[in-house]
């Protein structure tokens, strides 16, 4: 796969089962941008192929990019509507299903805010809103929180483990913190600096249910060292 | 709001004052500026002839803005369609700007005849240009991860245009209207001056009658025109962009 004229991706072999929680990590640069965008079929790859099987729709893929990228006319219940508008869904069930997504994420009182009048935190919680009105069955996201405060950023990792863990989806994070993805995935691939090998790939020894007390978890704390180690090593 | 209103009044009425002395104590000859207070006399005794003059440039300018408006919304979709296309005709809109208005306006006699539609033709050509550069920066600048969501949920091109492409270029389609709105009111007097009518034939008039108070007052109704239209373009865009876009909050 190429990117100006730059081999990103150059030979990779990954599997993800389904309803896994896969974070990769890796430097800038290293392709995970790259890979998301060619599973979501944004991108083609020059050669190989991405399989989704059993071969499903398109639209059961959902994609949430790094900061919240809403419509600044739309107020969020519209905003969170769009994807099932733009697959042509009429507008009273659009509304219904994009008025129980919202209430999942918390932002019940705010369906009639514009992006503009929103915080980042609120915004970041649309826009995930906006993935999930589709009831996708694969989410990725692409360094989703990274824009964040620290506080905000905890709160939103916890609710996004919790989506994943209430919907039964497959969920691929692309980040670069070692904190957040041990915290949030059930598996790890750490990549490579260049041309995509992986590093490491390693199912996390945690308990399933993540919360704030997991943040002073020694276990925590030893699967990022690990994740550490493959990074610099 | 009061504040902005205000603010420039003062320079204005120290100016009158001092240009009232000025000429009225001799540093200036009233036959090349007038006094303010003759500018206002003048409006005062002509102001029949002077109203119906503004009313026809409004009605001018106003078509004329109009046409351009939606010509070059419509110009700027075209050319936007394809890089191709963008190609092979931006450079002809950049090199009709560049024709001076003044040097075409005799031929918008020959085509059209003297009367109104020449000088609606003229204010469409003057302002034209700025509706087409500006909405098409602003089409070709939408956030590309919004581009990939639309085509993420396989929306059309023609979706894309109408639900993602033109809303996100309206600032922008905005400021172009603003500097056309001006450019059409010029457009206007110049089509005035050669094909007849409006605030373009009384400043021509008055001019060879060295009724120098005359060309004052018909000139700073043309500006006070302007500036309406100007201001009405700033209030549509306040409606519709006061909820969304940073600038107008």
């Amino acid at each position: 796969m190429f990117d100006n004229n730059r081999v990103v991706i150059a030979g990779m072999d990954l599997g993800v089962d389904a309803g896994e929680f896969l974070a990769v990590l890796g430097p800038s640069g290293c392709g995970k941008s790259t890979l998301l965008r060619m599973i979501a079929r944004l991108s083609e790859p020059d050669s190989g192929q991405i399989r989704i099987e059993p071969n499903g729709e398109r639209f059961e893929t959902a994609f949430v990019f790094q900061d919240a990228h809403l419509l600044p006319w739309r107020n969020v219940l519209a905003n969170a509507a769009l994807p099932l508008e733009l697959m042509g869904v009429a507008k009273p069930q659009r509304n219904e299903k994009a008025r129980a997504v919202l209430d999942q994420v918390g932002l019940l009182d705010a369906l009639d805010r514009y992006p503009a009048e929103l915080s980042g935190g609120m915004r970041m919680r649309v826009s995930l809103a906006r993935a999930l009105v589709t009831e996708p069955r694969l989410l990725l996201l692409d360094e989703p929180f990274a824009a964040l405060d620290e506080i905000t950023r905890f709160h939103l990792d916890v609710q996004l483990r919790e989506l994943w863990q209430r919907r039964g989806m497959t969920v691929i994070f692309v980040t670069h913190s070692v904190s957040e993805a041990a915290f949030l995935a059930n598996r790890a691939v750490v990549l490579a600096r260049h041309g995509g090998a992986i590093k490491l790939d390693r199912r996390l020894e945690l308990p399933p249910v993540r919360d704030i007390e997991l943040r002073g978890d020694p276990r925590l704390g030893q699967e990022m060292r690990l994740l550490l180690g493959a990074i610099e090593g | 709001m009061k504040k902005t209103l205000l603010a420039p009044l003062i320079p204005f009425v120290l100016l009158t004052l001092i240009a009232e002395f000025l000429v009225r104590a001799g540093f200036v000859r009233a036959y090349l500026v007038p006094a303010p207070s003759a500018v206002l006399r003048a409006m005062i005794d002509s102001h029949a002839e002077l109203l119906q003059a503004l009313f026809a440039t409004s009605v001018g300018s106003l078509a004329g803005f109009v046409m351009s408006a939606l010509t070059g919304i419509a110009i700027a979709v075209l050319l936007s369609s394809s890089r191709g296309v963008q190609r092979a005709f931006y450079p002809y809109a950049i090199f009709f700007q560049t024709v001076p208005l003044i040097a075409v306006a005799p031929l918008l006699v020959i085509w059209f005849g003297f009367g109104i539609q020449t000088v609606i033709a003229s204010a469409f050509v003057a302002s034209v240009f700025p509706v087409i550069a500006n909405t098409l920066s602003g089409i070709l600048s939408t956030d590309p991860p919004l581009r990939d969501l639309f085509k993420l949920y396989g929306a059309s091109p023609l979706v894309t245009l109408f639900k993602l492409r033109l809303p996100a270029a309206l600032p922008q389609v905005f400021t172009g209207l603003r500097v056309s709105a001006g450019l059409a009111v010029i457009g206007a007097i110049v089509g005035e001056f050669i094909a007849g009518g409006g605030l373009g034939s009384v400043v021509e008039t008055a001019r060879t009658q060295q009724r120098i108070d005359k060309v004052f007052a018909a000139v700073l109704l043309a500006s006070v025109l302007g500036l309406a239209l100007f201001g009405l373009i700033n209030l549509l865009s306040h409606l519709t962009l006061r909820r969304w876009h940073a600038s107008e909050q």
